[in-house]
């Protein structure tokens, strides 16, 4: 059975649930007691304590069945298969019995593994079989307490409350669970990283070239992971696009909040959100297909030599990618700016400029600051637009106009294509991916300090 | 701007009310204090904020060198009548302004004068406190900078000490004047605001309801003030409370649902009002 239709019917039984909890206080109501909670709360009540237990049993069964069955299968195999034999090589085998028992058969496999097949195809459905008759046995049995317990002075309102808020701290707890996960992945990969990249010379080196020899008597270079290089990239590519972004971005926000009136502002602040709202692979078409040639042949003309991978073409572009980020936090900021500054500035005879120059810009410029923080750390976490348009070579250059290469474009081109999942060249991404995490992290805990400063300012 | 208005007949019959008052008042004072000429002089303002109406036909003349007080009602019209008098009406789209205002003899609604340039001529103090978040030497050396009467220096050092001290503020101030003017009490941020006006040295004085966002003793503070700055400037002030209109003015105007309807000398309005509305408002029978 599956398990989708497993939580159909879990969904049903609830629903049963409700209606003879319901049903219940509805009786207890007519024969004459005072109910502490309406009717329908002992429903809720009766539903939650079917449902719930019996929807996190199939989760935590779907989740163990395979491993279990993998330990149970690997324990019944022959010793000749198993014994003195890497942990590579027993995965292996139990590819191959999962192949002959899906019916996937190349070559004659040995006895022992048609055996071990069979068994497997016997574990599966057993398997699924108790896990139906649980799973209903476990939503009876939640019926059945949550009923025994109703009582006309029973607090069933209260009660579903109480499992609420608790079902609301599961949730958040495994929110921040799974991201402290991600994190410990991304540190232990980065340690066995750094175990055979010195630190030092990983963070300082001014070489990255990180194709290593896969055969030991294939010829190729022995590897370099110094990231100045690509560190550099990225911070290049960045600055291109906060320049192209800060000024669009900021001053369409003055004239948006400051000169134009309700109708324009109606019509230009929605698409300027739509900027925001485009996949970052399509900025990256447009980035390769028409900013990159114009740039070209623009240089061309002028007699410049330019890469048809140039750090301006991706940085450009994802400056406009980032320009809705500055535009609405600049907006928001010279917005929440009182009207009796500008009142106050306008009495003493300033002009609309020197206002906005002179009291408007830096009493909002903590806000500012704040949303160009985050934009920052957009623009050196995005990695569509920067595979697409900038190039693969770490070069380390002030050209904008040649081609180099970011922390997310390398974390890509490590990880992709055949490698062995334990070499220097794979693990380097994730140290990669550290310093980007951390790097980011740090950015947005100032820039949001450096906003909530600024909101308490006008309190 | 200076066509008259004339559509509204109650406004018409109010007019001729304020128009008489305005002119005996006129005459009194002339007789009484030959040494204040008329600084300010308005002739059928009439305001509109979009369709509606706020103002019907107001004519007044304000002396020089003198407090002149507004009362009346909330909603009757004495912000918007202030704001006429140094332009800041133009800062709101839907309001237009009809009519004609002299200063010094000038309309300042002419298409030549420039309202940035005339605002540095008429100062503002508004209800609530609002320095600059700069510092307390920068709030005040703002209006001289962007005028270019003084380049930072001696010179602005010289401005900002007599401004603070015109406001009474320099004892207080004169060892903290790169802090924030936002860090000082309410009551010093009014004065600090008073004297960020006097800084581009203006001839006249607008403030909307300066003291009501302060507790009494900072508003003694700022009436004594206002007292003293009349000897230099023509003040005009909005307020709620009679008492500060009876200590701090020598004339004043009542205005009710956006007319003029008398405008005398404080005592005798206070004590001898000639119409009933401003009898009624004065005693605190509406309002
Ligand atoms: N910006 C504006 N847009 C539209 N209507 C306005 C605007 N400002 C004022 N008004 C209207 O004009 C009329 C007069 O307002 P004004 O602020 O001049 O009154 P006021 O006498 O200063 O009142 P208060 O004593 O409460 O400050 C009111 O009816 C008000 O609703
Ligand atoms: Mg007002």
């Amino acid at each position: 059975m599956s398990v989708s239709l497993l939580f159909a019917i879990i969904m049903a039984l609830a629903l049963v649930g409700y209606l003879l909890g319901r049903a219940n206080a509805s009786a207890l109501k007519s024969s004459g007691n005072t109910l502490h909670s309406i009717p329908p709360y002992h429903g809720y009540y009766v539903a939650l304590w079917c449902g719930l237990p019996a929807f996190v049993l199939v989760l935590i069964w779907q989740a163990a069945q395979s491993s279990v069955i993998d330990q149970l299968l690997i324990a019944s195999l022959p010793a000749h298969l198993t014994e003195g034999v890497s942990a590579a090589r027993i995965s292996l085998v139990l590819g191959e019995i999962k192949n002959v028992a899906a019916g996937r058969l190349f070559g004659t496999p040995e006895p022992a593994v048609l055996a071990a097949a069979e068994r497997y195809a016997s574990m599966q459905s057993t398997a699924s079989l108790a896990l139906v008759v649980c799973t209903l046995a476990v939503a009876v049995a939640g019926i059945a307490f949550a009923r025994a317990r109703l009582a006309p002075d029973f607090r069933a309102r209260n009660n579903v409350d109480n499992i609420l808020r608790w079902l609301l701290i599961i949730c958040s707890v495994l929110a921040v669970l799974t991201t402290l996960g991600i994190i410990l992945s991304l540190v232990i990969e980065s340690l066995a990283f750094f175990s055979r990249v010195p630190v030092l010379e990983f963070l300082f080196g001014m070489n990255w070239s990180p194709q290593t020899p896969i055969r030991a008597d294939q010829v190729a270079s022995t590897g370099a992971f110094g990231a100045v290089p690509v560190f550099w990239g990225t911070i290049f590519i960045s600055a291109i696009a906060m320049f192209v972004a800060l000024p669009v971005g900021l001053f369409s926000a003055i004239y948006l909040v400051e000169y134009a009136d309700k109708r324009i502002r109606s019509i230009v602040k929605p698409l300027l959100e739509i900027l925001a709202g485009i996949p970052t692979i399509v900025y990256g078409f447009f980035a390769v297909l028409t900013v990159a040639p114009f740039i070209r042949e623009f240089g061309l003309s002028l007699g410049l030599d330019v890469a048809s991978n140039s750090a301006l073409a991706a940085g450009g572009v994802m400056g406009i990618m980032i320009i809705p980020f500055i535009s609405s936090f600049s907006d928001d900021a010279i917005s929440a700016v009182p009207q009796s500054m500008r009142d106050g500035a306008y009495a003493l005879g300033a002009t609309k400029a020197e206002t906005i120059r002179q009291v408007l810009l830096p009493a909002a410029l903590p806000g500012i600051v704040g949303g160009v923080l985050l934009a920052v750390s957009r623009a050196i976490g995005e990695t569509m637009i920067v595979v697409m348009a900038a190039g693969l070579t770490a070069t380390l250059t002030a050209n904008p106009l040649e081609g180099v290469t970011t922390v997310t474009v390398q974390i890509v081109t490590l990880l992709i294509g055949d490698t062995e999942f334990d070499s220097p060249k794979t693990l380097a991404a994730f140290g990669l991916g550290l310093v980007l995490f951390i790097s980011t992290l740090a950015l947005n805990i100032v820039a949001l300090q450096v906003v909530k400063r600024y909101r308490e300012r006008y309190e | 701007m200076t066509t008259l208005d004339t559509t509204e007949p109650s406004g018409m019959i109010m007019t001729k009310t304020a128009d008489n008052t305005g002119t005996l008042a006129k005459a009194a004072t002339a007789a009484r204090a030959g040494e204040h000429e008329t600084k300010i002089s308005a002739a059928g303002v009439s305001v509109f904020y979009g369709e509606k109406q706020a103002l019907f036909d107001v004519t007044i003349d304000i002396p020089a060198r003198q407090v002149m007080a507004f009362i009346g009602p909330s909603g009757c019209g004495k912000s918007t009548f202030l704001r006429c008098i140094n332009r800041m009406n133009d800062t709101i789209d839907i309001c237009s302004v009809k009519g004609r205002i002299e200063i010094d003899g000038a309309d300042i609604y002419d298409p030549k004068i420039d309202p940035v340039l005339l605002r540095a001529r008429v100062g503002m103090v508004f209800q609530k406190p609002n320095p600059f978040p700069k510092s307390i030497y920068d709030n005040i050396a703002y209006g001289p900078r962007i005028h270019g009467v003084a380049k930072a220096g001696s010179a602005m050092d010289e401005i900002v000490e007599t401004s603070l001290q015109r406001a009474g503020l320099w004892n207080e101030v004169k060892d903290r004047l790169h802090e924030p003017g936002t860090g000082l009490s309410g009551g010093q941020q009014q004065r600090l605001c008073i004297a960020r006006a006097i800084a581009v040295n203006p001839d006249v004085i607008l403030m909307d309801e300066p003291c009501s966002a302060l507790d009494p003793i900072a508003t003694a503070k700022v009436e004594e003030l206002i007292d003293e700055l009349r000897t230099r400037y023509t003040i005009v002030i909005v307020t709620h409370s009679m008492q500060q209109a009876a200590r701090v003015s020598q004339k004043a105007a009542f205005f009710h649902l956006g007319n003029l309807i008398e405008v005398d000398e404080t005592d005798r309005m206070f004590t001898n009002p000639t119409d009933q509305r401003t009898q009624d408002y004065i005693t605190g029978r509406f309002g």
